[in-house]
């Protein structure tokens, strides 16, 4: 009989009590719009730190003649298109043609680095479905590629006269990519007459 | 036959097990313990293309190339802490297993903490509004009221017998 349980029965702590149930429920729909979200991203996909930092140097032979030598201070004052690339890569195949359609159009110079590739193969694959590059640099040991910070071909890096990396394409370009990322870049760049 | 596919996957994963301490057979090491560091190092580094797997386990092309790189530097005696900044200049955080401590994983490093704090703090205010519960004296009028309801609760459950 002189149990206190039953006091708690009466209606005060009705009413603020109900809304504190509801708690756990926003905490967890909170919890679900992260989980979403992380469905929707790509976890292949790592921002790379090299963006607005200068391009690292380099100096490599071209595919065409190997006595030939670039350096990254021979590109100063040019904006550029650094496409890493190699003949054994399936979704360069698919790239290429993005590629060809940017070299037609004329508005940046691409540079091809030939990513641990064999020269012959390289060649092969540009006389098949056409070069697009002003110059193709060969990178046999990778060392470059890793400097880039290069985890997947292809990659694409723009940058800017001043050697400064400014955009970097991870994974295939695609058609839509050239208006909507590429022409705006190129025209930030000019606009600071770099 | 069963028998005989079961041992053979067992074999299988047995062997697979072993496929990670021959990414690194190819390197020399004056000894047990320069391998086990740099085994160690290599451990912590995440392999970007197979990315569950660390730079001493991956056998993608790519971690073969940086564990030849971490070699070079670590066979020119550079410390830990350089060969990590090597990496994480090119390829950012994400090549660390263990997210480094500074502003932006703050968050990252306190959050769990803060959860329990919120926890402990919850748990303390629950216990607290019980032990006051027991407290409640009930006036005159409740006690009635009280012994109102139960009679009437008894009333009710001889009814429904």
């Amino acid at each position: 009989m002189s149990d206190p349980n039953p006091a708690e029965a009466p209606t005060e702590t009705k009413t603020p009590g109900r809304t504190r149930y509801l708690i756990p429920l926003f905490v967890f729909l909170i919890m679900a719009g992260f989980l979403l979200k992380g469905l929707f991203m790509d976890p292949r996909h790592i921002p790379s730190v090299l963006i607005n930092k200068p391009a690292p140097e380099f100096n490599l032979p071209t595919l065409y003649n190997p006595e030939k030598l670039i350096s990254k201070a021979g590109m100063k004052g040019k904006v550029w298109l650094l496409n890493v690339w190699a003949s054994w890569c399936g979704a360069c195949r698919a790239e290429h043609q993005v590629l060809n359609e940017i070299a037609r159009m004329g508005i940046v110079d691409i540079i091809g680095l030939d990513y641990k590739d064999e020269a012959a193969d390289g060649k092969r694959w540009l006389a098949q479905l056409g070069n697009p590059y002003t110059e193709v640099l060969v990178d046999k040991s990778g060392r470059t590629g890793i400097d880039f910070g290069v985890y997947g071909v292809p990659e694409s890096f723009l940058i800017d006269g001043e050697g400064v990396i400014r955009h970097k394409f991870t994974g295939p370009l695609y058609y839509p990519d050239i208006k909507e990322v590429l022409i705006p870049k190129l025209n930030e760049i000019k606009g600071e007459g770099k | 036959m069963k028998l005989f596919k079961t041992v053979a996957f067992i074999g299988l994963f047995l062997i697979s097990g072993f496929a990670g301490a021959t990414a690194l057979s190819s390197y020399t090491f004056e000894d047990k313990a320069e391998e086990q560091a740099f085994r160690e190092l290599t451990a912590k580094i995440r392999c970007l293309v197979c990315q569950n797997q660390s730079l001493a386990d991956s056998d993608a092309e790519l971690a073969s190339d940086l564990r030849r790189e971490v070699y070079a530097l670590w066979k020119e005696q550079k410390s830990e802490d350089e060969i990590v900044d090597f990496l994480v200049s090119r390829y950012g955080d994400f090549v660390l297993y263990d997210p480094p401590f500074k502003p932006s994983t703050y968050f990252l490093w306190f959050g769990p903490l803060f959860l329990l704090l919120i926890g402990a703090y919850v748990l303390s205010r629950a216990l607290k509004s019980k032990t006051e519960d027991k407290e409640v004296e009930l006036t005159e009028a409740d006690q009635q009221r009280l012994k109102a309801l139960l009679e009437d609760d008894n009333d009710n459950q001889e009814t429904t017998k």
